[in-house]
Order: structure tokens, then C-alpha cells, then sequence
């Protein structure tokens, strides 16, 4: 937006009388939103190659279990659901947060928090399960690719509930200050973001492994 | 617990055998960076420079600052990995007739394989950050960067990656496995030392300041640029950074991600890479160049545009075809994610994918082509002042031409399986690295020297630092040339056929040249300071440039610009210049700056230890460091009050002064 | 960018934080999460219910199901538009769709046949053809 920012004077000026210095002060739009934007395309890169990986190597079962040996996909559809919720009620504490109701924003984002914790405990869960059964990720080339993909998601996740966390006290202690709601609204993309490489990992993944 | 379990906790696989006191080369080395270092830490104390060098540099978010810190690491660690260099030629030189030379191969492998990493990591990449950092927020007119603390932290992170890389000179070792670290070699069985492992940390924690820098200067150039500056009255070197740093945040995390995925078969015992379990290796060569073409863009792109500078501004001309070079740079941007393969032609794809990637190989120098004749035709009929940057820029074009020639007879998937891996290739590509980022770096720092410290850098020996590298670099690298056509293959230790002898010791008396033309750039920074009077500049801009940088006093004051100033024409100064637009000298306001934090040295220094602790398995170690970086990182996240004003008053003061030394130069 | 010249009149105003964020809407988000819902729903159903009995088929069906769903994502929940940052957040966007395919499509067509040519009797994906092609 600041690009043409040319003051009105200067843009009508006579060409023998343009002005080359601004007389007021000049602030330059706050560039956080769009670096937060930048970041995440350059982690979504990072998951592009891990996707690739599992693309390349998802079938290399070196004898050992496949996904659809594995997969309860019951257990992903819960998963899915926790997250998907996750999102509506983070959408909801953004709602609140334009209203400048600060209990009720954070309110929302402790439950979002809580579906966060929910999905990684389920998540958890099935890696315990399959390292239990003898299918952890040195199993086979399949294994490592899956794990890492799915761990990578999930390590994403266990940072945006340190995060919220941490957002949680700042807006506790400090209120809906504007560099606040900046914050929230980083978040807000951060965990969008997941929800959406979560898309992929439950259909190329989950849903394409069971697939014979 | 067993005492010798709390060792192993505490100190991982870390053993006294793990210094090198056996090898008299590190031994040698060691006492001299130990008698040097000591006798730094000496005089800054004596001088009592510790608090000044801190609160002024190390913590400073000035951009200015922080790209001046760049570039002296990069001198710093081009002393490093040109001693590499030398050591390598000095080794193929005499390494024949029965001679096993000085360097043994698990020596010389480890020499190889830094002398990569670091020229393209820790010189080449700080050297062209540096450039950016210092030059773009002047050239669109702003203050500093979009994010001054991650500037800061960012160079940080650069700097533990370059100590990680250090530390193996004297504790454990090096990879020893060229500098993209091919698995299966790198894989955990066939190099289960610790060298790989510093290869994958220092990596690591410097590409995490590498893409941080990258967003950082893409929120710069899109939000900061001063009113009236369009995308297509941007600067030149202002757009090529843009361009840059779009490679750098779309490439960098593809090297993170494979880097991770080497370290889980190291670490974790999967199976992404290795001969067994359904492992494929050629996913790793895949993807790291996915990575690895753009690099190439990424160091060379910032070069073109101090070239587009340089020529402009010594030719006295607007730079020819300023569309088609902003067009040519987007294209080259474009294109460089489609030609990775032609790496890897030889390793046995079909013919459609060689012929795809060979074919997009070639377009590709059409871009860079169409620049060339850009410059060109800027120099036509210019009054061409052959200053230092000019020789630079001119010896570039030259030798630049010759290298891409050579890479477009290597884009011919049939002539690659000829000459792939050969020493046609080594030359190919130092040819347009040393010809294009090296010369492009000594041409902006002479350009820009009198920007940042007030006077110029000393032409006679500028001369001879490039006339030195020129021809140091064509008796270094002509001869490999010839050898790859004859087949001799890179990264060997010692040679069996006599008659290649000669071109070897053709080529180890170049490297000696350019190690005079390093000598003379030294000497250049010195007898300049020396003579730091004779050589001032009070006028701000000593070339009669174009762009907005020279608009402001040199050094620049913290603040950059008194007024921000506004754009109506791409060579903004240049055109205030003909309309003899006064300075304003009245009506200041306090100006909004950001403060300096130490946060980011902090966080760095626990980056260092947690890529040190993994090396060395100090699990323990890694864990604590870690905890300790997530709480300084968040505890700076509470750090609210991170600016300050300086008041009116203080800018009258500076921009006074200013007014009174360009009277009295006058 | 030249559609943004008007909003810069209250730039003078020291405090960005309230401008920029976008104004979503109860409506939006909860439209969102309907559309999502189903997305998902139905990609589960018919691999669940084993609904289409061609794999070839099934996978194309869900991949088309989860690029409706990440563009619902990115318009509802992450509020893409032309306009957000002056039309940087969408081409930062489609520059690195473009990449991810290319990475992705690339790696796999790159691989795909470097194993068919250098590891055939390993390939376990390997038609017939494929083997009457071979050197």
C-alpha cells in the first residue's frame, strides 16, 4: 500500500516545482502481517519437500506393514474433527478480539488451546501405538517419511500451543493493545496454516495410503 | 549413576582424542588463531573497546551496522576458505610421481569439503546480505529494516554457523564428503564420525538467519520504500535484492527440510537415505538441489545489480533497458526452480526428463544474456571514469561471458556425461562465482566503501587486488579447463599421469596470484585508513551517483534521512541533483527509531551450543540450551518498549554539523 | 498496487495495528466451517465406505476434495483476497502454490524414473510396459 504513497501535493506539482522531502513526519505501514504471510509460505515449502519425500518413498514398504496394514482412519476422522474445531473457535476469539472483549477472546483461545492439546494427545497415542507394533519410523523408508511428515505437523502444532500460551499471559498482563492483536491475528494465520497442511496430510497420507 | 555414565551425559562422545594434537598443520594453525585471538582480546581491553564494540556494534540493529558486520565476516572467513584453496593446489601440484604430497586423504577430503561450505556459506552468502542489509534501506529511502531485532539475530545466527565450521578445525573433525554431503557417504555408516554432523548444525543454525533475512528485506522492499517509489522506480540492485530474497525464503527451507531428514538417518536411525529398508539416496541429490540451483541465483543476482550500479554510475548514463533488466531478473527468479536436474544428468533419467531440464538450462541464459548487452550498451558512448568498481565490473563482464558459455556446453545432457564431475566443471563454476560474486563483492565494496565510513578506499592498491585476482584467476582456472577435457575428475588427492603435472603447477602459481590480489584488498583497507584524510569525502556522494543512498551524509547518521524523501524518477538523486533540489535544513521532527537489544546475541550463542551438544551427542547439554533459547526467546517477546524517539533538537545538531561541512568543503 | 493509492490518507496516524486487521465476520467463519465439514466428511465416506471400487478414480476424487478444501480455507479462515497487503499476501501465495507443485510434481516424475531406469527389478510400481521399455 505504501508504494504509492506519493503526497497529493507532489503528485499535481508543476514539473519546475516538485518536492523532494517530505515535510511531515512519514510512517511506513507496519510490515508484520505480511513477514508472519512470508514465513509461513517459507514453511509450507518445508512441508512441500516432506510431502515430495513421502510421495517418493510412501511405498517403500521394505517388506514391512503399509498404510493400509496401519491407518485407523476412525482415529484420524476424530483427529481432523479436533482440529477443524480448533479453527472455528480461534475464528471465534478473532471475533471477539474486533468486539475488544478481552475475557471472553481469551476464552476461546484456552479452548482452542485445549482442542490443540486434544489432537496432539490423540496423535500421540497412534505413534505410541505404532512404535508398539513394531512399526516406528526405522521400520521401513514408508515409516521414516510418515512419521517425519506427520511429527513435522505436530511439532507445528505443540509451538502454536506454546505460543497461545504465551499470548495468553501478554494479553493477560498488557490487554488488546495493538501490537497484541497483531499477535493474535500471527497466530490466527500460523494456526489456519496448519489446519490447511493438515488437509493434505489426511488425504495424501491417510486417506491415499489405505488405498490398495 | 557410575561416574563414567555422568561423563558420557555430560560430555557425549567428546573425548581428548578428539583434539587433533597429532596433526602439525592443526597444530600450526591452532597456535597462530590462539596468539592472534589472544593478542585481539588484549588490545581491546587495553583500549577498553569491550563495551563500545557491544553497545555500539554487537547489539546494534542499526542495518548499516549489522551489513558492515556481515562483510567483515565475510573477509574473515574468505581468509579461511581461500587457505583451504591454496592448501588444495599446493597439494595437486606436487602429489605425483609416487609423492602422497603434504595432505593425507582423510586430511585433504576435510579440506575439500570446507573450502565448499565455507566460500558459499559463510563468504559468499554474509557478503552478499552484508550488501543488502547496508545498501537497500538507503536506496528506498526508509530508516532501517522492517524488523530490526531479526536483522540483528539473524547475522548472529550467520556467525554461530561460521564458529560451528571453526570449531572442527581443533575439535573433532570435518565432513569429508564435498560440500553437498551426498548420502550414502554422509549416511551414519559410512561416516559415523562427527564431521557430518558439524556440517549439518553449522548449516542449520546459519540458514535459519539466512531465510530470516531473507523475509526480513522482502517486508523491507515491500512496505518501506519511500513515497513515490514504485516497483519500476525501484533501483536496480534494489530489485535484484527483491529477487534475491524471494529465492532465499523459497529455497533455504527446502535445505532445512534435508538437512533434518540427514540428521533423523544420523540421529534417529531412519531410513530416508540409506542403501537399505527402502532408502533412496538419489531423494537426497534430488532435493538438495532443489535448493542448490537457486543458491546460485541467490549469490549472483544481488552481484548484477552492483554491476547495473557501477555501470550507470561511471559510465555517467541511465542504465540501458532498465525494464528488460527488472524483466530478466524476475525471469532468472522464475526459472531457476526448473533446472535443478541439470546437476544430476548422469545419474540415469529417461531422456524426456534430461531433455526438460537440459532445454530449461539453456533458456535460462537468456535472461543473463540480455543483461550483458544491457551493460554494454550503457557503456556505449558513456564517459566511462575507470575507477576500482568499473575494472571490477568490466573484468566481470569478461570473465562472466567465458563461464556461462562453459555452463551452457554443460546444459547438453550428452556433453555432461562427459564432463560431469570433471575438472571442467570445477572450473566452470568458479569461473562464474569467482568472475560474477566474487568481483561483484569487490566492486560494491569500493563502490560503497565511502558510504559507510566517510572516505575512499585507496585506488592504487585497488588496482592491484584486481589485477592480481583477474589474472590470478585465469592461470588458476584456464588449466582445469584443459584437465577436464583430458577427464581428470574433481576432489582427487594424488595423480598416477605425470604429463597432467604442469597444469597443476599452472594452476597452484594462479592461486598464488589471487592470494597476492587478497594481500593487496587487505592492504587497500589499510593504507586507505591510514590515509583516511587525503581520501575523505564530506560530500556524501564521491562518484556523482544516482540513487538515493548518495543523497545522504557519509556515513550515513543512524536515522538515514533527516526528511524522507520522495520519488518521481528512478534515478531519484540524480534527478534532485539536475533540478538542484535544496536539502532542507529547517522544520525537523523527532524521528522514530528502534532500540538496541542483546536478545538476539543471546539466542545465538545458545544456537551455538545446541549445534555443538548434538555434535558431540551431549544430549544434556542440547536440552538445557535449548530450554535456555525458548525462554530468552520469549522473554523477549515481553519486551514491549523496543523504540525510542530522537528529539528534534538532536536531529538539528547532526544535520548542522552536515550543513557546515559541506560549506566549508565548498 | 495503483488500486491502494486511496488508502493511504491516515497514514499519519501513529498507531497500524487496528487498520490492518481484516474485519471477519460471524457469517464468514461459520460458513467456512459448514464447507469444511463436508469436505471432509465426504473424502472419509467413500474411502471409509469404499464407495468407488477404482483406486485410480477414488485418488483423484479426493484430491480434488482437498484443493476445494484448502482454497475454502484460505478465502474463509486465512481471508485471501486480492487486496490483503496491497495484493503481496496473494502473490506470495500463487509464487509458492507454483513452487510446491513444481517440488512436488518435479520430484516425483525425477524419481519416478530414475528408479525405473537404474533400480527396475526393484520398482514395485512397475507396469509391464515400463519393463519392455527397459535397456
Amino acid at each position: 500500500m505504501s508504494d504509492i504513497q506519493a503526497t497529493p501535493s507532489a503528485v499535481v506539482a508543476d514539473q519546475q516545482d516538485l518536492q523532494f522531502w517530505m515535510k511531515e513526519d512519514h510512517h511506513p505501514e507496519n510490515g508484520t502481517l505480511l513477514g508472519f504471510w512470508i514465513y509461513l509460505m517459507s514453511d509450507c515449502l518445508i512441508f512441500a519437500c516432506l510431502f515430495a519425500t513421502y510421495g517418493v518413498l510412501g511405498r517403500s514398504y521394505a517388506g514391512g506393514p503399509s498404510g493400509a496394514d496401519l491407518f485407523e482412519l476412525p482415529l484420524v476422522a476424530v483427529n481432523t474433527t479436533m482440529l477443524l474445531l480448533s479453527s472455528i473457535t480461534y475464528g471465534f476469539a478473532v471475533l471477539e478480539m474486533q468486539k475488544n472483549r478481552r475475557g471472553t477472546m481469551m476464552a476461546w483461545l484456552i479452548v482452542t488451546g485445549l482442542f490443540g492439546a486434544t489432537f496432539l494427545g490423540i496423535e500421540l497415542y497412534e505413534f505410541a501405538n505404532l512404535i508398539h507394533e513394531g512399526a516406528g519410523p526405522q521400520r521401513s523408508a514408508f515409516l521414516s517419511s510418515f512419521f517425519t511428515l506427520v511429527g513435522t505437523h505436530g511439532l507445528h502444532v505443540t509451538f502454536g500451543i506454546v505460543w497461545l500460551i504465551t499470548l495468553l499471559v501478554q494479553v493477560g498482563r498488557f490487554g488488546l493493545t495493538p501490537a497484541n492483536k497483531r499477535r493474535i491475528m500471527c497466530l490466527s494465520m500460523f494456526w489456519h496454516f496448519l489446519d490447511v497442511v493438515w488437509i493434505g496430510v489426511f488425504t495424501f497420507v491417510y486417506l491415499m495410503g489405505v488405498l490398495p | 549413576m557410575n561416574t563414567p555414565d555422568l561423563v558420557t551425559l555430560i560430555f557425549g562422545r567428546l573425548t581428548i582424542e578428539a583434539i587433533p594434537y597429532h596433526e602439525p598443520i592443526l597444530i600450526g594453525t591452532f597456535a597462530a588463531v590462539a596468539l592472534g585471538g589472544i593478542a585481539l582480546l588484549a588490545v581491546l581491553t587495553k583500549y577498553k573497546l569491550w563495551g563500545y564494540l557491544w553497545s555500539e556494534w554487537f547489539t546494534s540493529i542499526d542495518h548499516k551496522k549489522i551489513g558492515i558486520m556481515y562483510m567483515v565476516l565475510g573477509v574473515v572467513m574468505l581468509l579461511r576458505g581461500f587457505s583451504d584453496a591454496i592448501m588444495m593446489r599446493a597439494q595437486q601440484a606436487m602429489a605425483f610421481n609416487g609423492n602422497p604430497g603434504f595432505l593425507p586423504p582423510h586430511h585433504y577430503d576435510q579440506v575439500f569439503t570446507a573450502h565448499g561450505v565455507i566460500m558459499i556459506f559463510f563468504v559468499a552468502m554474509p557478503f552478499v546480505t552484508g550488501l543488502m542489509n547496508f545498501v537497500v534501506p538507503l536506496q528506498i529511502g526508509a530508516r532501517d529494516v522492517a524488523f530490526p531485532f531479526l536483522n540483528n539475530f539473524s547475522f548472529w545466527m550467520t556467525v554461530a554457523g561460521g564458529m560451528l565450521v571453526m570449531a572442527s578445525l581443533f575439535v573433532g573433525e570435518f565432513a569429508r564428503t564435498g560440500w553437498l554431503a551426498y548420502p550414502p557417504l554422509s549416511g551414519l555408516a559410512a561416516s559415523p564420525d562427527v564431521g557430518v554432523d558439524y556440517y549439518i548444525w553449522s548449516l542449520q543454525v546459519a540458514g535459519v538467519g539466512t531465510t530470516l533475512s531473507g523475509i526480513n528485506l522482502l517486508a523491507t522492499i515491500i512496505k518501506m520504500r519511500a513515497p513515490g517509489m514504485t516497483m519500476m522506480k525501484m533501483p536496480v540492485f534494489t530489485w535484484t535484492s527483491l529477487c534475491t530474497n524471494v529465492l532465499i525464503v523459497a529455497a533455504f527451507p527446502v535445505l532445512t527440510a534435508v538437512l533434518a531428514l540427514l540428521s533423523l538417518d544420523r540421529y534417529a536411525g531412519t531410513n530416508f537415505f540409506t542403501n537399505d529398508f527402502g532408502g533412496n539416496a538419489m531423494m537426497y541429490v534430488n532435493l538438495i538441489w532443489i535448493w542448490g540451483h537457486p543458491e546460485v541465483y541467490i549469490l549472483v543476482l544481488p552481484l548484477f545489480g552492483v554491476f547495473s550500479e557501477v555501470v550507470a554510475t561511471f559510465s555517467r548514463k541511465r542504465l540501458f533497458g532498465y525494464a528488460s533488466m527488472v524483466y530478466a531478473t524476475v525471469v532468472i527468479t522464475v526459472l531457476s526452480y526448473l533446472v535443478w536436474l541439470h546437476h544430476f544428468f548422469t545419474m540415469g533419467s529417461g531422456a524426456s526428463v534430461n531433455s526438460f531440464f537440459g532445454i530449461t538450462t539453456m533458456i535460462i541464459s537468456i535472461p543473463t544474456g540480455a543483461k550483458i548487452f544491457n551493460w554494454l550498451f550503457t557503456m556505449y558512448r558513456g564517459r566511462i571514469q575507470f575507477e576500482v568498481p568499473m575494472l571490477w565490473t568490466m573484468g566481470f563482464m569478461v570473465t562472466f561471458v567465458i563461464g556461462g558459455m562453459t555452463g551452457v556446453m554443460l546444459a547438453v545432457p550428452p556433453a555432461d556425461f562427459l564432463l560431469h564431475n570433471s575438472l571442467f566443471l570445477i572450473a566452470h563454476f568458479h569461473n562464474v562465482i569467482i568472475g560474477g560474486v566474487i568481483f561483484g563483492v569487490f566492486a560494491g565494496i569500493n563502490y560503497w566503501f565511502p558510504k559507510a565510513f566517510g572516505f575512499k578506499l585507496d585506488s592504487y592498491w585497488g588496482k592491484w587486488s584486481f589485477w592480481l585476482w583477474l589474472t590470478g584467476f585465469y592461470f588458476a582456472f584456464m588449466p582445469l579447463y584443459v584437465l577436464g577435457f583430458m577427464g581428470v575428475t574433481r576432489r582427487m588427492n594424488h595423480f598416477e599421469d605425470p604429463s597432467l603435472q604442469i597444469w597443476f603447477i599452472i594452476a597452484a602459481f594462479g592461486a598464488l596470484l589471487i592470494a597476492g590480489g587478497i594481500a593487496a584488498f587487505l592492504i587497500q583497507i589499510f593504507v586507505s585508513i591510514k590515509r583516511r584524510e587525503a581520501l575523505r569525502d564530506v560530500t556524501g556522494d564521491p562518484w556523482h551517483g544516482r540513487t538515493l543512498e548518495w543523497s545522504t551524509s557519509s556515513p550515513p547518521p543512524s536515522y538515514n534521512f533527516a526528511f524522507t524523501p520522495v520519488i518521481h524518477e528512478q534515478d531519484a538523486w540524480w534527478q534532485m541533483k539536475e533540478r538542484n533540489a535544496a536539502r532542507r535544513t529547517e522544520g525537523y521532527l523527532p524521528i522514530h527509531m528502534p532500540k538496541n537489544t542483546a536478545a538476539g546475541v543471546y539466542i545465538a550463542a545458545f544456537a551455538f551450543v545446541i549445534g555443538f551438544a548434538m555434535i558431540w551427542h551431549m544430549f544434556l547439554i542440547a536440552g538445557v540450551a535449548f530450554l535456555g533459547l525458548l525462554v530468552t526467546a520469549i522473554g523477549h517477546t515481553f519486551n514491549y518498549k523496543r523504540d525510542y524517539y530522537i528529539p528534534a533538537d538532536v536531529v538539528a545538531r547532526t544535520e548542522a554539523a552536515r550543513t557546515e561541512e559541506l560549506a566549508a568543503h565548498v | 498496487m495503483s488500486a491502494h493509492i486511496d488508502s493511504h490518507d491516515h497514514h499519519d496516524d501513529h498507531g497500524h495495528g487496528e487498520e490492518e486487521v481484516s474485519h471477519s465476520t460471524l457469517k464468514g467463519y461459520m460458513m467456512g466451517f459448514f464447507l469444511a465439514v463436508v469436505l471432509t466428511a465426504i473424502p472419509f465416506w467413500l474411502v471409509m465406505g469404499k464407495v468407488i471400487p477404482n483406486p485410480q478414480t477414488l485418488a483423484i476424487v479426493i484430491l480434488t476434495f482437498a484443493a476445494i478444501q484448502i482454497v475454502v480455507h484460505m478465502i474463509y479462515f486465512l481471508h485471501m483476497d486480492t487486496k490483503s497487503q496491497g495484493g503481496w499476501n496473494m502473490l506470495a501465495l500463487m509464487f509458492t502454490l507454483i513452487l510446491v507443485v513444481i517440488t512436488l510434481t518435479g520430484s516425483i516424475w525425477v524419481m519416478f524414473h530414475l528408479n525405473s531406469n537404474m533400480m527396475p527389478g526393484m520398482s514395485h510400481d512397475m507396469t509391464e510396459q515400463q519393463v519392455k521399455n527397459l535397456p
